[in-house]
């Protein structure tokens, strides 16, 4: 409860671990507000459905609000006037302006009546997108600030964000952006593809890192590395070095 | 100024001469000593040896102005476009891209290539080719200078172009002319907007020209991203080191192997540079420096 979980990836796509939480916070039956800025609609309902999850029967009976940023960017610039008092959640793009959305994910979350979900999950599949359609890494923070008040505290949810990060990266925009998150996440899974290159059987590796210092100061943090595969339909996890290929 | 596509069979039957050779091969003494590797196949370089794949071109040749103007082709000029009508909105993009955008979405919703009209029934799909993405000949700055004066005009062009694509019957392909822009950050945003990212790196006017390794072929041919659409996993293949090679009637993209030392009189230098270099070629998609460090055979 009330909990901020960062997923980071590099040198790999972290998006299988997008694709766990979301069929996992629905299967557990949470109210959960999906931010899906990369990619369409289809796109990961068809997974979701290898997870066992119909995003779609989850929309129609209201458990699923879902953004999705491609569509609602073209309504955006190619669409009709919008109605006054109702901007578009994509409304940076023309302005920069973060407030829109997150209104949006306020209004989405809160408790409406008749809902008898469990807790409010708020999932956002990139925030580095952010950055490339003209939003400042400050208004990016503040931003995440704000709906970590709003879904964290005061409804007492969830709220999981995807980030990239590459070594030696020359964005330092999105640096500064991935690192204070870091520091303020009570939860970081790491994917990382493997330093020797390309495997078949090992995909990467996974570091999970429990920020324990973050809620008790002295604590150390726990830190869990795995090595992982991911398969058509689920991702297998194995200690390091003992890939189903080795043994 | 299309090149002319290669209709006849004639260069098929090249193929299937040369593959025919390959085969006889195979079935003459079976090995002695190697025995271990007989069953083994060949190593195959072209993955084109035995099968025709994809289209052809006789780079010498143009394509016939008829052929042109059998098939529906819409172009985009910058210069040639009327000025920019904002409407009510800010767009708050390079207006040249936002030209692109306006004219791509204006052919998809006539020719009916998102399904908007039931009429219109669509059985084919728009293929679109954009030369040049982020040159000074779109208006932007991204190239020429180390701090553009709008970096986020081109991210945000990619990113409507890609909700465009994916809501229409359509597939893109764009070049960019990745070496001019000094902004590293710029290229991985573009990269993670992209679903497919390949570079060809062109040996001409670099120290590989001479490399004894690289002499065969003109450049490398870098997969850098590779699209994991709609599912959990994404179809990589087992070869990271392919190379290019332009001859007049093929582009061909072969796997770089290394040739067999074959003389006893090698220097220790230049072992350690075809070594240096192989330990650069393997270490895979998207880690081809960090590679030299944690290889060590």
């Amino acid at each position: 409860q009330g909990k901020f979980t960062l997923l980071r990836d590099t040198r790999t796509d972290g998006s299988f671990l997008v694709h766990h939480f979301l069929s996992f916070y629905l299967r557990a039956g949470c109210k959960v507000c999906f931010v899906a800025l990369l990619q369409s609609f289809s796109h990961y309902s068809i997974v979701a459905q290898k997870l066992g999850v119909s995003l779609a029967a989850a929309k129609e009976r209201g458990q699923l609000v879902f953004l999705e940023g491609l569509k609602s960017c073209l309504d955006l610039l190619f669409g009709k006037e919008e109605q006054p008092g109702q901007p578009s959640p994509l409304q940076f793009l023309s302005t920069s302006d973060l407030r829109a959305l997150f209104d949006f994910v306020r209004v989405s979350l809160s408790a409406t009546d008749g809902d008898s979900w469990k807790g409010p999950v708020l999932l956002v599949d990139d925030l580095s997108v952010l950055l490339s359609l003209g939003a400042a890494p400050v208004a990016v923070l503040d931003f995440i600030h704000y709906c970590r008040v709003c879904v964290c505290c005061q409804l007492k949810g969830n709220v999981v964000v995807l980030v990239h990060s590459n070594e030696g990266s020359e964005d330092e925009e999105n640096e500064l952006v991935v690192n204070s998150l870091c520091h303020h996440s009570d939860l970081i899974l790491w994917a990382e593809g493997l330093a020797t290159g390309f495997c078949k059987d090992v995909h990467g590796q996974i570091k999970i890192i429990k920020r324990l210092s973050l809620r008790q100061a002295a604590e150390p943090d726990l830190v869990q590395i795995y090595q992982y595969k991911i398969q058509d339909r689920n991702v297998s996890f194995f200690a390091r070095g003992l890939s189903a290929a080795v043994l | 100024e299309l090149p002319a596509p290669l209709l006849d069979d004639s260069h098929g039957k090249e193929l299937g001469d040369g593959a025919a050779a390959v085969k006889s091969e195979d079935f003459q003494d079976s090995m002695k000593i190697a025995w271990r590797y007989q069953n083994l196949p060949k190593m195959e370089v072209s993955p084109t040896t035995h099968t025709k794949f994809g289209h052809y071109y006789d780079i010498s040749k143009k394509m016939s102005p008829e052929l042109c103007q059998s098939v529906k082709l819409h172009s985009f000029y910058l210069h040639e476009e009327l000025p920019f009508e904002p409407t009510m909105k800010t767009w708050n993009m390079n207006s040249g891209y936002a030209r692109l955008l306006q004219s791509i979405q204006r052919i998809i919703s006539q020719e009916g290539f998102d399904g908007s009209d039931p009429q219109k029934k669509q059985r084919n799909v728009l293929r679109i080719g954009i030369q040049s993405l982020g040159s000074i000949l779109w208006g932007d700055d991204v190239c020429c200078s180390d701090a553009p004066e709008d970096p986020q005009s081109l991210t945000k062009f990619l990113y409507v172009l890609r909700g465009l694509l994916r809501k229409s019957l359509s597939a893109c392909i764009i070049t960019v002319p990745a070496h001019l822009i000094q902004n590293k950050a710029i290229m991985e945003r573009v990269t993670n907007l992209s679903d497919m990212v390949v570079g060809l790196e062109s040996f001409i006017g670099s120290e590989r020209e001479t490399n004894p390794l690289y002499k065969d072929y003109h450049g490398l041919v870098h997969v850098h991203q590779i699209p994991r659409l709609n599912s959990l996993i994404c179809d990589v293949s087992d070869t990271k080191d392919l190379a290019f090679r332009l001859k007049r009637k093929q582009f061909t993209i072969e796997r770089l192997h290394l040739p067999p030392d074959l003389s006893d009189t090698v220097s220790r230098a230049s072992k350690q540079d075809l070594a240096g270099s192989a330990k650069l070629l393997s270490s895979g998609c998207g880690a081809m420096a960090i590679g030299k460090k944690h290889l060590d055979f």
